[in-house]
């Protein structure tokens, strides 16, 4: 009972001091503005009717299907096709195509059984070009080209996955969902880092430690104002991403708060932890940000998780942004229900306790 | 209850190479203000941290309020009040939110807090701040406040670190009358300071030096040790007096007072108003006897003793 009453006076004083900080305010509203327009709009231009070939040498309607499929991405723009793949080179060397996609005669046989459908003969030197053509490479064509689709209800959800739901491919409809782990990565981590710290900086800690309060009281205590805060953003999120992007939600709205829930409460621990370790506010940011670049790059936002090198999946399984993607995009995009969710839902309150646990271990009320 | 409020035996804490405190003993009374008297870097801060047990100990034992420290820390916390050197309640909250926030940490229910405040914010004169941040007001109201919040759950014992380095002769005055107030009602306080004329109203005191405890008992006592040692002279051209003086191996050290000039005597002298004639003669000086203040006593204790 006291225990409660303490927890609920440290709360309460965080949201005082948190109402009058403008700064952090600011953060709170103003970060989840800005990156989602940047991001939303830079990705959406960056990647767009790149000249491509088409060297069908099948035939066939599995062919026509799969450049279609290519076409209707917008990334590319198909203006010629060729009888031979050396027609090809020799345009991409010549510059008038950037890329040329190549179908074997055996489509329809490979198709069947499920290998690689075709080759892309990509220009590699302009990178950005490259990379947006590799991402291509990722796409589950094979899907489309006749598989049945109760063969994918299993898989985990993935990038590929949620991109089947995107008949479109417009980019949005992954940042939108994929920028709320970002974001929340981002705010989250940041603001319990310094939480510990800043007390300790300012000699508030000196006193607090003087006082009957628990490790854990106090932990707790600091967390809940901010699940508010990451509520408050994944509201302006996906509320830009509806009103401005046009990004709808269709899934179950439980759904998505248990989801979210679980990745704030990830977050928050593992910002705690980084307090209960870093001497000043300054080193408590450079640890958010050691933890927030692998985030964003590795976690399926930046790249599809199935591209990635196999050491780089090793890191991105550590980091719960990468759980909460896969989660976020399958609420999000698929109307996935939590029993199918439960792997990497599991994974995230399970990181939440451990990390709650060893940063209440790791904090003595002493100033040794 | 015959336990003392604080006893520590041999305490010390190193910080690596720094020695902070160094083997030092005490025994402090309930229900008495005991000071601790010492230069910058003395070892004040640290001492009053390692008793409230958040340093622990490089060695030595200590016993606050019947408890290990920092064993059984925890068990006296609700028993103990700390006010920090450097102020450490949060300036973004208000005089009327920080004592809120401690009150319900401290454990107190709403009721038993908003009376308490009541009292204290009258107590403390702090009726027309009630509503300003901490970051907001002068360095006097803050000790004030921090004062308010370090006796808000009626702890048996007070540490005051420094209590009053921001607070100006007048309310200084003011403070310690809060400090008697308290202890009247049974409170122990410990209280560190710089100032000679705080250190006299302790009911007894300690002066620390380099981490180690140099003396220590009732001011009185201390300053009765040294009677028959201060001199006091008076004459022209005292500049010149004060070094012939300080070349005398008997003289522990010479400091001008306005016209006079204060000489305080190594022990074992016999006469030292004879003596000075004798050395000093020829300068027309009037030299006699002087009761002797804590700041001789802080002087005779915190001089290197060199090796005559
Ligand atoms: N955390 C620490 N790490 C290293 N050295 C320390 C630490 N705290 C104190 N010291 C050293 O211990 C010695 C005693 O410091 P302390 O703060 O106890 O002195 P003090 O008597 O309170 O001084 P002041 O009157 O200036 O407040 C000093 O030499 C100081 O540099
Ligand atoms: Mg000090």
């Amino acid at each position: 009972m006291s225990a409660l009453t303490r927890i609920g006076s440290v709360t309460g004083k965080e949201f005082r001091q948190l109402s009058r900080d403008r700064l952090s305010l600011g953060m709170v509203v103003m970060l989840p503005l800005i990156q989602l327009l940047l991001f939303g709009y830079a990705i959406n231009t960056m990647v767009r009717d790149i000249p491509i070939g088409v060297v069908d040498l099948s035939g066939s309607a599995a062919g026509r299907v799969i450049t279609e499929q290519v076409r209707v991405t917008q990334v590319v723009d198909i203006v010629a096709h060729y009888s031979t793949a050396a027609q090809a080179e020799a345009d991409i060397v010549a510059g008038r195509i950037r890329a040329a996609l190549v179908l074997p005669e055996n489509l329809t046989q490979r198709v069947a059984a499920g290998d690689t459908v075709g080759q892309w003969l990509v220009d590699g030197s302009d990178t950005m070009v490259g990379s947006a053509l590799l991402g291509l490479r990722q796409m589950p064509l094979h899907l489309e080209a006749g598989a049945p689709p109760g063969a994918y209800s299993a898989q985990p959800p993935s990038f590929e996955v949620a991109l089947f739901f995107n008949p479109e491919r417009r980019s949005q409809v992954n940042i939108v969902p994929g920028l709320t782990a970002v974001i929340l990565t981002m705010t989250m981590i940041l603001f319990t880092s310094v939480a510990l710290v800043r007390e300790r900086e300012r000699g508030n800690m000196e006193l607090l430690i003087t006082t009957p309060i628990r490790p854990l009281e106090l932990m707790v205590g600091k967390l809940v104002p901010y699940v508010f805060v990451g509520l408050l953003q994944i509201t302006i999120i996906l509320g830009i991403g509806w009103g401005v992007f046009g990004v709808a939600f269709h899934g179950d709205l439980f759904n998505l708060i248990v989801v979210t829930l679980a990745f704030i409460g990830a977050s928050l621990t593992l910002g705690l932890l980084i307090s209960t370790q870093a001497q000043t506010q300054m080193q408590a940011m450079q640890m958010t940000v050691f933890v927030l670049l692998p985030s964003i790059l590795l976690s399926g936002f930046m790249f599809p998780y199935d591209a990635m090198p196999v050491a780089a999946q090793y890191i991105a399984e550590a980091l719960p942004a990468t759980h909460f993607m896969r989660l976020i995009r399958g609420v999000y995009l698929r109307d996935a229900q939590l029993a199918q969710l439960t792997p990497d839902l599991l994974w995230l309150l399970g990181f939440t306790v451990i990390m709650l646990a060893v940063a209440t271990a790791r904090f003595h009320k002493s100033l040794d | 209850m015959t336990e003392p409020a604080i006893h520590a035996r041999q305490l010390s804490r190193h910080f690596g190479e720094v020695i902070a405190v160094d083997r030092i003993d005490l025994d402090i009374p309930r229900g008495e203000i005991y000071g601790f008297l010492g230069p910058n870097g003395s070892g004040k801060t640290t001492t009053i941290r390692a008793l409230c047990g958040l340093l622990t100990p490089t060695a030595g034992e200590v016993r606050v309020l019947g408890r290990e420290i920092p064993a059984q820390a925890e068990e006296v916390r609700r028993r103990i009040g700390y006010m920090t050197q450097k102020f450490s309640l949060y300036e973004d909250l208000t005089v009327e939110e920080n004592m809120r926030f401690l009150g319900s940490i401290q454990g107190l229910s709403r009721r038993a807090c908003r009376q308490r405040m009541d009292t204290l914010i009258k107590e403390y004169d702090l009726g027309e701040l009630r509503r300003r941040r901490a970051g907001m007001m002068s360095g006097g109201q803050r000790q004030r406040l921090a004062l308010a919040a370090a006796t808000l759950h009626e702890p048996e014992l007070v540490f005051l670190d420094e209590p009053t380095s921001a607070v100006d002769p007048e309310n200084r005055r003011d403070f310690w009358e809060k400090l008697f107030d308290l202890v009247e009602r049974g409170t122990t306080i410990l209280v560190s300071t710089h100032y000679m004329d705080e250190a006299e109203r302790c009911h007894r005191l300690a002066i620390l030096e380099h981490g180690r405890l140099r003396a220590d008992g009732t001011p009185a006592a201390l300053m009765a040790q040294l009677d028959g040692r201060v001199v006091e002279i008076d004459g022209d051209d005292l500049r010149q007096v004060k070094a012939a003086a300080l070349a005398l191996p008997e003289v522990r050290s010479a400091a001008q007072q306005g016209l006079h000039l204060r000489v305080l005597l190594r022990a074992g002298v016999d006469d030292p108003v004879a003596l000075l004639r004798q050395r000093l003669d020829g300068r027309g000086l009037d030299i006699c006897l002087a009761r002797p203040s804590l700041e001789d006593v802080f002087v005779d204790a915190t001089r290197p003793e060199d090796a005559a």
